[in-house]
């Protein structure tokens, strides 16, 4: 298939997701199941995601800073900005696509070779909308929050490093942080994680929705989904820091 | 009364029905039956709208439903009960709330109105005491008879059984087929059941079917069709050397 195919097909499964709910309690109530799986379920691993990368970045800045001129609250700064506009959402993003993503597909195929999705067409319900819906607003309104949660913790897992080792003193660090400080970047970094929210969901709904074939093809598709979800989010990353940044 | 006109289906140069026609009529158990890959399937989908057709009818009680697009279709759909050949029963949800599901969504029972249906269901398919277990939970005709209550949940006019009894053991298998009889008499309803089980043909064809090369080879009565001389249908019925066996001892 095409990818001009590709992508009429997935626009064609967009527009079917966003037509009229059946019934929008049950819908309701599957939001927020879907922010229970796709979302407090990944809390963990953006915990200990975020507060190694915190302390890794800290460790990098100080460990590039040579010139004496520079002073040490630039470690703080530098870990603040880069975690707020890059790390926390775009590669905090990247991971939930991997693990959001793939259990997407994966979920999603396997209910196609069932026939459990051939099964709620015929009840005459809109099966993409019933399925997918919930989850694209499931990670749209719950994804802000995993990348806000993300930010506090690699900050804190950066003091950690700071504390533990003294490549700064603590009140440097948290000097640096507030330094120079702009409320546009967290704004920068949520409305990316609302749209890295919707590509991750849609992309790999996209892939699990159209399975094709027995329990191989749906490893296939969850593995198309999370490489297809990683380049598109890097491609409106991209795009997204060349419209809003600039 | 579902009426299929001269429906051709392809994919790419494999043509897989030809000019099919045919009628099912309410009140009797429908079967389509023929060898793998013959084309069965793809005209069961076809008929309930899960494939397009590429020309030709399908109404649905004179309503043309090969016209229609999803969302006209919807309505009949409401209409339809169907069997999947793997059940379908959606894993995450326990058999009461699989039972329950259709209700949920279409009707403004209560959850006490829903229950009562689904456990008058369950017990119409001679199911108790199995609501709060998982399909995963289940055994293989368990899962026939849950997907029937399922089916029939919304008391559809039409059922649609897609090889119920693969995988099944002789004797679940004749239970699932009196009971989709049964359940057709008593409501009334058309039924269609996708086979190649020879037992199940003589125990419920009211109708039958017979696909070969994707076109209306033979139609006719279970009695009629271990007299018929066609030898096509004598290769497919007594395919089996237990079937030659008997044919040659009754002979």
């Amino acid at each position: 298939m095409s990818y001009i195919e590709t992508i009429g097909k997935y626009v064609g499964m967009i527009r079917r997701v966003f037509s009229r709910p059946e019934r929008l309690k049950v819908y309701y109530t599957r939001t927020i199941n879907e922010m229970m799986t796709i979302g407090l379920n990944s809390a963990g691993i953006v915990f200990i995601l975020s507060v190694f990368m915190g302390a890794v970045v800290v460790i990098q800045t100080a460990s590039n800073m040579d010139s004496p001129l520079l002073p040490k609250y630039t470690i703080g700064y530098i870990t603040r900005s880069t975690t707020i506009l890059e790390f926390s959402p775009t590669i905090i993003s990247l991971i939930l696509a991997g693990k959001v993503g793939s259990n997407i597909a994966s979920e999603l195929g396997t209910m196609r070779v069932t026939e459990q999705i051939d099964a709620l067409e015929i009840m005459g319900i809109n099966s993409a909308s019933y399925l997918i819906l919930p989850k694209i607003l499931a990670a749209v309104l719950f994804f802000p929050f995993l990348i806000i949660f993300s930010m506090g913790l690699s900050l804190i897992g950066g003091y950690l490093v700071i504390f533990f080792t003294g490549l700064s003193s603590p009140e440097e660090y948290l000097f640096g942080l507030r330094s120079f400080f702009k409320v546009s970047d967290i704004t920068y970094a949520l409305q990316k994680t609302v749209v890295f929210a919707f590509i991750i969901t849609s992309v790999s709904s996209y892939y699990g929705y159209y399975t094709k074939g027995g329990s191989l093809a749906v490893g296939k598709s969850s593995t198309d989904a999370v490489v297809w979800s990683s380049i598109v989010i890097l491609l409106a990353n991209f795009l997204l820091t060349q419209l809003i940044l600039l | 009364m579902i009426e299929v006109k001269n429906v051709n289906k392809s994919f790419g140069d494999n043509h897989v029905l030809h000019d099919f026609s045919t009628e099912f009529v309410p009140g009797r158990v429908n079967l389509i039956i023929g060898q793998s890959g013959q084309g069965k399937s793809v005209l069961a989908k076809c008929i309930v709208g899960l494939m397009e057709i590429d020309s030709g009818e399908i109404l649905y009680n004179g309503v043309n439903f090969s016209k229609m697009n999803r969302k006209e279709r919807r309505e009949i759909h409401k209409e339809i009960g169907m069997l999947f050949q793997g059940s379908a029963l959606f894993d995450s949800m326990t058999v009461e709330e699989n039972v329950m599901f259709p209700l949920s969504m279409f009707t403004k029972m209560t959850k006490k109105e829903m229950l009562d249906r689904a456990n008058f269901c369950l017990e119409r398919v001679n199911l108790s005491n199995v609501n709060k277990l998982l399909p995963s939970e289940c055994s293989g005709g368990m899962q026939k008879r849950v997907g029937i209550a399922r089916a029939i949940a919304m008391n559809p006019k039409y059922l649609f059984c897609d090889e119920p009894n693969s995988g099944l053991d002789p004797s679940t298998s004749i239970l699932i087929d009196n009971l989709i009889q049964e359940i057709t008499y008593e409501y009334g309803m058309t039924t269609v059941v996708i086979t190649h089980d020879m037992n199940s043909v003589i125990e419920i064809g009211d109708h039958i079917v017979f696909i070969h090369q994707g076109r209306n080879w033979w139609e006719g009565t279970k009695e009629e069709i271990l007299t018929t001389d066609n030898p096509e249908i004598i290769d497919f019925v007594y395919a089996s050397k237990f079937m030659k066996t008997l044919k040659g001892r009754l002979s």
